[in-house]
């Protein structure tokens, strides 16, 4: 199956996902350029972390008018598989493919640290080689990762929700919610299921030498949604 | 021609004496214009031409099989680590601007650093910062600089996309006035693809790359080499503003640029900008170099040649290009957004010269501006304070009434407490090559992807010991940075040093100096660790005084091997305690924490019998006979157990150890000769196979086998 | 009363978010953006008798805590 990797300006984690895609899970992946209007047939797109346009207007803000997002919004209409992981994530809720808003940890600060989140879902292309309600390992490392949406939202996308921050037993309390997301949402999906924005790093997690493979999962999950779609 | 009264007012802006002024004249042949006054004074300052240093300096041993690049060729040193890999690192301090705004200064500095990395080609992987700081009690201007250098190292690294992975914080009074912000950049290439800072190739175009420049940090070369005096809140314009944004694609160009092979030079502008820049790679290159300043992107309007050629704008780059190939690599900066820009061209006759249009503004033999810049002979002598803060009677001192209190105020000073408030700011895991992360060892240990060997890096530099011993805390200081690597297991490659002191032109400072210059170039060679280069930082005073002499090593080393880290493993094993014990608290931690005093001789170091006991700890790590490794530093004996059985907070453990000696004496052990003794690395070991005591002995190797003491175990917390 | 603070970067220094926004508005088609600073806006509801003292006692506040003297200016609107 082959990966894409948008590369904006300022993106830093994109070699750290071609890396894992194409070294430890051995898939073909190209990078895409943000000034592309193509895909190049990719079959699943990643919008890796960073800092596009040094995230100085608000996160993803510039860069959800790049060329390329054209080609991946009507691909993730069209049901392709899109994952936004932390950057990524920002420019999905500023493009619209995902409700919902980032606003600056509630604590101020840059966090960058493992954490740990409960997988809500096992039904999704992302989630599939999960089991229900396990908990896992993964870094984050964001200043505005605290998500927030309002009321109505909320309750329409509760099913929708795929990670949550929570304590080594799973219990969702204040102190393992590292931003202050509302109901400690970590990651979540559109309403078709097929594009996912999360925080957390499941590419600093894929190595057992980067201290957890649960991150792995995230991919492995993808490439089986994609064997058998 | 402006008047000569002008001319001299300017020289002396600048701190350049009178004799300079008339050196300067008798190199011309003429009286300068404005901005070769300007050009002189940047490129003659301390910060840029090493005036103070450089017969010092000479005394490093630089060579070695492993060296690539020798000190003070480039832009950093190279080294060889093997398997076609080259390592290019170094270490550089941004104290003065981080004093006058934390945030921006360490931003900067940040930012300066990565880019000496990458013109060698290499691409940044990791940082490392050693930082200093006034007493973290009850002065709020400590606490303001503390939070904004850090604010400004994560703003810069965690965007640019370069992992922060280790460094120092250590919290002194001297350091109130006058932060320490030493920021060491280490890169990665290929071995045969090294760049060259040198201008070659007559008629070769010269291209200007990266941010437009403005008047910001107009002067910060000369503005760095003055002591921040009561009026430096004035100076305030020299402050540069970072751009980690414009700087990440600037990596990412440079590094396609230096591919393609049509980039025959390189150097980043840093201090004093286009000036040093242009001096610098024409004499390196053996030849001249010929700009035109009008066609130099600018920012701001109205700039005069002389603004032009000091402004300290960041992340801007000059490159030298094959001539018929600029069209290729003007193409691949502006496809990463950046300006490239051709400003003039490389020449034969040796000399950098300036041109605003057809109007020629500065026309000086580029050698006069850096190797032959003037070299001082500043007098030495030793400082009276020594002969009083050296005496220290341990037997007088006072036994802690309750020796669990003592460790717990030792556990929470902020020298020694945890750094995860820091460490946790700072993208430390981004390229994902941090296999230890912050924290849990002595050292940082970086993966090289697709390659078995591992690359350690850390820094150590304690300015208590130098000021009382600068001989010993120059030597202390390399020993430390190598028993660091040896506690997770790497073999020391090579060094760079960050040398911060206060005015040159105090013969104690300078005595100081020297010594601490003697020291480090002797245990250098005693671990067959060359120097690559580094950075000189003086006049790092205030009203109140020089700050203690303060060098700090960066040191390298590979592991081929799994790393160790700090933290106890199992329940039941043995703690090993490895190396010498000898009665001396001078200059600890201990002292200073609980005694409020700053005296003593720090430990003496027999760098022979170290480097012995490093060798047997990474031999036995690589035999598999250790589960974690901690070296006793700051806190000593008492302090590195304590932080081994707490460091993994998902994994505590406890452990229980008595120290063999009268109870009276656990101040002074714990204090001193355990604690602060350098010769002692902590194992930790699988107490099923203890390792064969005639294969340690054979070694020289002294170490004491704590299992067979009664009651000491690592058993879990009560 | 209140009390509006604009707060910006001192001219003449880089000032790297406007020159993002900018770039950005022309990548969308706006022509004749010639410069883009960007800033902070901080409002401020006072218990002060007259304006002037208010405006005097922003002033510091902008000195010691609202700007960074060392690289940004303000500029103060009080209003009744």
């Amino acid at each position: 199956m082959k990966f894409g990797i948008i590369v904006f300006p300022g993106s830093n984690c994109d070699q750290d996902c071609v890396h894992v895609l194409k070294d430890v899970l051995g898939q073909p992946t190209v990078a895409l350029w943000h000034q592309d209007t193509s895909l190049k047939g990719c079959d699943a797109i990643v919008l890796p972390g960073g800092f596009s346009y040094g995230d100085y207007l608000r996160t993803g803000a510039v860069a959800r008018f790049s060329p390329i997002m054209g080609a991946v919004t009507s691909f993730a209409r069209d049901g392709g598989l899109v994952i936004g992981i932390c950057n990524g994530f920002q420019i999905l809720l500023e493009a619209g493919l995902l409700p919902g808003a980032m606003l600056r940890n509630i604590g101020l600060q840059f966090i960058c640290k493992f954490v740990t989140l409960r997988v809500e879902r096992t039904e999704t292309p992302f989630t599939n080689r999960f089991s229900p309600g396990q908990v896992v390992r993964m870094p984050i490392a964001h200043n505005e990762g605290r998500y927030t949406v309002d009321p109505k939202t909320l309750r329409e996308i509760g099913g929708q929700v795929v990670f949550r921050y929570c304590d080594a037993g799973g219990q969702l309390v204040d102190s393992a919610n590292p931003n202050g997301s509302t109901d400690c949402i970590a990651g979540l999906t559109n309403r078709a299921g097929n594009v996912l924005g999360l925080m957390p790093h499941p590419e600093r997690a894929s190595e057992p030498e980067l201290g957890s493979s649960d991150g792995r999962l995230v991919f492995e999950s993808m490439l089986e949604a994609l064997v058998h779609a | 021609m402006p008047d000569l009264a002008l001319l001299k007012r300017l020289a002396k802006s600048h701190n350049l004496t009178q004799e300079n002024y008339a050196h300067i004249v008798e190199v011309l042949g003429r009286q300068p214009t404005l901005t070769e006054v300007g050009i002189f004074g940047v490129s003659w300052s301390e910060h840029c031409s090493y005036g103070s240093s450089k017969p010092y300096l000479k005394l490093f041993p630089t060579k070695g099989k492993r060296i690539l690049v020798p000190a003070g060729k480039e832009n950093a040193g190279v080294v060889d680590i093997g398997d076609g890999i080259a390592v290019a690192f170094k270490v550089e301090s941004h104290n003065h601007p981080s004093a006058v705004e934390p945030v921006q200064g360490a931003a900067t500095g940040v930012g300066g650093i990565i880019r000496d990395i990458f013109t060698m080609g290499a691409r940044p992987i990791a940082l490392l910062d050693s930082l200093r700081f006034g007493a973290l009690n009850g002065n709020p201007r400590t606490r303001f600089l503390l939070e904004g250098v850090v604010k400004g190292i994560a703003d810069y690294g965690n965007a640019v996309g370069v992992p922060t992975t280790g460094g120092e914080i250590i919290f002194e009074k001297t350091y109130a006035e006058n932060p320490l912000v030493n920021v060491l950049c280490i890169g990665v290439l290929p071995k045969r693809t090294i760049a060259h800072a040198a201008a070659r190739g007559v008629g070769n175009p010269v291209l200007y790359v990266g941010s437009s420049t403005g008047r910001d940090g107009l002067g910060g070369a000369s503005f760095a080499s003055r002591e921040l005096s009561e009026g430096s809140d004035a100076d305030r314009p020299a402050v540069q503003i970072g751009d980690p944004f414009t700087e990440k694609c600037l990596i990412e160009a440079t590094l396609e640029a230096l591919a393609t092979g049509d980039v025959v030079g390189i150097q980043d502008m840093g201090a004093a900008g286009l000036t040093c820049s242009t001096c610098e790679t024409a004499t390196r290159g053996g030849c001249g170099i010929e700009i035109d300043v009008l066609k130099v992107p600018r920012r701001e309007e109205g700039m005069t040649p002389y603004e032009v050629m000091l402004s300290e704008s960041q992340e801007r780059m000059l490159l030298i290009v094959k001539r018929g190939k600029e069209a290729r690599v003007k193409k691949l900066f502006a496809k990463w957004g950046l300006n490239a820009v051709e400003i003039g061209r490389v020449t034969n006759d040796g000399r950098m010269r300036v041109k605003e249009g057809e109007t020629a503004v500065a026309d000086i033999p580029a050698s006069a501006l850096t190797d032959d810049a003037p070299v001082y002979r500043r007098p030495v002598k030793k400082p009276r304070y020594l002969a009083k803060a050296q005496r220290l009677l341990v037997r007088r001192l006072p036994e802690p009434k309750d020796y669990t209190a003592a460790l717990v105020t030792l556990l929470g000073a902020p020298t020694i407490a945890s750094k995860a408030y820091v460490y946790e700011q700072y993208d430390h895991m981004v390229q994902t090559n941090t296999v230890v992360l912050p924290g849990r060892a002595d050292a940082t240990v970086l993966r090289l992807k697709g390659k078995s060997k591992l690359l350690a890096a850390t820094t150590s530099g304690n300015g208590r010991y130098c000021y009382l011993d600068p001989y010993q805390g120059g030597a202390l200081a390399v020993a430390e940075a190598a028993r660091n690597l040896a506690c997770v297991g790497a073999r020391p490659l090579a060094v760079t040093d960050c040398l911060n002191f206060g005015s040159p032109e105090d013969p104690r400072i300078m005595w100081q100096f020297k010594g601490c210059v003697r020291g480090i170039a002797d245990a250098c060679r005693a671990f067959d660790t060359p120097v690559t280069g580094g950075n000189v930082s003086f006049y790092n005073e205030s009203p109140r005084g020089a700050i203690d002499p303060t060098p700090v090593i960066g040191m390298i080393g590979t592991i081929t091997f799994q790393p160790l880290t700090a933290n106890f493993k199992d329940e039941g094993d043995a703690i090993l305690l490895l190396g010498e014990t000898r009665e001396e608290l001078g200059g600890s931690e201990y002292l200073a924490t609980i005694h409020g005093r700053k005296a003593g001789k720090p430990p003496r170091v027999d760098l022979k019998a170290e480097r012995a006991l490093q060798e047997f700890m990474v031999e036995a790590a690589s035999r598999g006979l250790v589960k974690s490794a901690h070296d006793c530093s700051d806190g000593g004996l008492a302090v590195a157990i304590a932080e081994s059985c707490i460091m993994d907070e998902a994994h505590l453990i406890g452990a229980t150890a008595q120290f063999g000696v009268r109870n009276s004496e656990f101040g002074i052990k714990a204090g001193q000769s355990k604690i602060q003794n350098p010769k002692f690395a902590w194992m930790h070991s699988c107490s099923a196979s203890p390792p064969d005591a005639s294969w340690s002995a054979a070694r020289g190797i002294t170490w004491n086998w704590w299992s067979t003491w009664p009651g000491v175990t690592a058993c879990p917390p009560p | 009363m209140k009390a509006k603070v604009y707060i910006t970067l001192k001219p003449g220094l880089l000032d790297a978010q406007g020159k993002t926004i900018k770039s950005a508005l022309e990548t969308l088609g706006f022509k004749g953006v010639a410069d883009v600073r960007m800033g902070k806006f901080v409002e401020l509801t006072l218990n002060h008798g007259s304006a002037s003292g208010a405006k005097r006692d922003v002033e510091r506040m902008c000195k010691k805590l609202l700007a960074n003297p060392v690289i940004e200016t303000y500029r103060v609107d009080v209003q009744k």
